[in-house]
């Protein structure tokens, strides 16, 4: 016994297939993007991993692949990461704070939050001209450490104002008001609670963004982070080198040999970003267990 | 905050004493300063950028003129005879663009779709910061598998592509925007209240019919925005369409050959010994400029989107 007619149940059966299809097709660019990871790290270690050695990490860059090393670019990270950490995190934290707990919601905070969204979409390169202009030239800090960390600190500025406000607008109202009902005043909240309070997810913001300003190579380039450098920096005014700016002398010869070397390079990078990552992902599911 | 009033409060026996607002505290004055000051070199920032985009572009449309400029087709800025066409590097970016997006966009989506309507919470769990790991990937590292893989893999294919090609740039720019797309999406079609999926269910509609005639206009203010955001992402990049698809200014509609966008040509003057003042110098103010006006306008469509469009469900 039929309840509907033959044509409409081929229909039927047609509109069901349709929909196994989608969400096949859906499954498998899902499962083609994630392969494409694979694939990708895949290649570099293939093409890398014989060349990390001692050697390698102790040697500075070189005419002759096989002593060629990443001392000086992995030391000029380490600087980088280093001050732009100091410039960045006072300044970012304070901005958060300002514009969650004491700005208000006027006009000038509407202002402020539309010009670091938009700050946030400006591409790195044209970071990298300001810094050019700006620090190279006009405060004539040359193309020394303190340059390039200060243009990546403005580079990643938005990111860890806007993950720092997201961190702190977690923080139930319920704790700011029973400080406040107190007598504390309002520095006295932030400084004692709030800021105690949302700390973690601060931190976990600017552990991503510092990990942005490490993979970044447009804006060193441009204000000439300089590709070979056979000593290591003493200070944040001498010149430097930097991981990806290494990574992209060696990718940029022809010899495949240096294509080697630049995957051996990428092979520390992305440990260096790993490790960064999973900083922030273990004080992340710390302190969701704690509120929990 | 508001201003409390003075309290009149008994202290002690007969004492006329009232308790007062608390005087002026100059720490927490000074402080109150410092964040205001924090918050504002992000304004500094841009103004920073705007001003010095601006006086140089002017300096440099003092000697070339803007016609010359915007509807030049040659591009050759260092040598003589020189001529200041920047359409072949506009149209570079636009080859990489269009076939990022063309691979991105869709698989981006199909992606957003799978994570939020098919996938099981235990796989969304592995997937999603396995795409967040992509995401997170220095462009370097994309500009090295495109030049070391991608290309290679494509001659195989294509024997007369050359070294540096546009399709092997835009290929890997769009597995680059691929996860923020796919990302950003998911979050807006999982905002989606369930009720909507129910009743489209409970009339008897396809997982298909749900999702395309539901769920994704439903969503469609996030998706489009994490579009444009993606889109203005891949203009502005850099590394890898400066390793993979040269440096050689290109009107040609083919994408198998050497092209070169705007940020690749910005890489290639802060690399050479172009003197400062000289005009071959500022040419890199005037195409910043294009390139920071550009991105910026699609990121100001894409918050707009973002705000004028979006459903609001309680």
């Amino acid at each position: 016994m039929a309840f509907i007619s033959e044509q409409e149940y081929q229909n039927l059966q047609h509109r069901h297939r349709k929909a196994r299809v989608f969400q096949r097709c859906c499954a498998a660019v899902t499962w083609a993007s994630v392969f494409l990871l694979a694939v990708l790290l895949y290649q570099v270690c293939a093409d890398g991993l014989g060349w990390l050695d001692w050697q390698f990490f102790n040697s500075f860059p070189s005419r002759f692949p096989d002593r060629a090393g990443i001392k000086s670019a992995l030391v000029g990270t380490l600087w980088m990461i280093a001050l732009v950490a100091v410039f960045s995190i006072p300044v970012g934290i304070s901005s958060a704070l300002y514009l969650e707990e004491f700005a208000g919601k006027g006009k000038f905070a509407k202002f402020v939050e539309l010009n670091i969204s938009n700050l946030s979409g400006v591409p790195s390169i044209v970071y990298g001209i300001l810094g050019l202009a700006i620090f190279v030239r006009y405060f004539a800090l040359e193309r020394s450490l303190i340059s390039g960390a200060l243009t990546m600190s403005l580079l990643i500025l938005p990111t860890i104002i806007i993950a720092g406000r997201e961190a702190i607008r977690g923080v139930p109202m319920s704790i700011r008001y029973a400080a406040l009902s107190l007598g504390a005043t309002r520095w006295q909240t932030t400084w004692a609670h709030v800021l105690p309070a949302s700390f973690p997810g601060i931190m976990t913001g600017v552990i991503l963004a510092l990990s942005r300003a490490i993979g970044e190579t447009a804006p060193l380039i441009l204000i000439g982070a300089m590709t070979f450098v056979a000593f290591l920096p003493q200070g944040p005014m001498d010149s430097f080198t930097a991981l990806p700016i290494q990574i992209y002398n060696w990718v940029s010869r022809p010899q495949p040999e240096f294509h080697e070397l630049a995957a051996a390079g990428i092979i520390v990078l992305l440990v260096v970003l790993l490790l960064m990552n999973a900083t922030a992902i273990y004080i992340r599911s710390r302190t969701e267990r704690r509120l929990k | 905050m508001e201003q409390l009033s003075p309290i009149e409060f008994p202290v002690g026996k007969g004492s006329n004493t009232s308790i007062h607002k608390a005087g002026m505290r100059w720490g927490e004055f000074v402080i109150k300063i410092w964040l205001q000051v924090c918050a504002l070199i992000s304004l500094v920032t841009t103004a920073a950028v705007v001003v010095l985009l601006l006086v140089e572009s002017v300096k440099f449309f003092k000697v070339v003129s803007p016609l010359e400029f915007f509807f030049g087709t040659r591009w050759v800025p260092l040598l003589e005879p020189s001529s200041f066409g920047v359409l072949p590097l506009l149209w570079g970016t636009m080859l990489i663009t269009i076939g990022a997006a063309v691979i991105a966009l869709p698989m981006g989506l199909a992606c957003a779709i799978y994570l939020s309507e098919y996938a099981s919470d235990k796989i969304r769990a592995w997937v999603k910061p396995t795409l967040e790991l992509l995401a997170g990937i220095p462009t370097i590292v994309y500009g090295y598998f495109a030049l070391t893989f991608v290309t290679p893999l494509l001659k195989t294919f294509i024997p007369n592509i050359q070294v540096f090609n546009a399709l092997s740039g835009a290929i890997v720019v769009g597995i680059m925007i691929l996860p923020m797309i796919a990302t950003l999406s998911d979050n807006a079609l999982r905002s989606v209240p369930i009720s909507l999926r129910q009743a489209a269910y409970a009339l008897g509609a396809t997982s298909y019919e749900v999702t395309t005639k539901v769920v994704v206009p439903a969503g469609l203010s996030g998706v489009m925005a994490s579009y444009l955001l993606a889109i203005s992402r891949a203009i502005g990049e850099t590394m890898a369409v400066t390793i993979a698809s040269g440096q050689t200014p290109n009107l040609s509609l083919s994408m198998l050959e050497s092209i070169q966008t705007m940020t690749a040509y910005i890489v290639q003057i802060s690399l050479g010994d172009t003197p400062a003042g000289s005009v071959g110098y500022q040419t890199l103010f005037a195409v910043a400029t294009m390139l920071f006006l550009i991105t910026l306008v699609l990121n100001i469509i894409s918050q707009w989107i973002l705000s004028r469009f979006r459903e609001v469900y309680d």
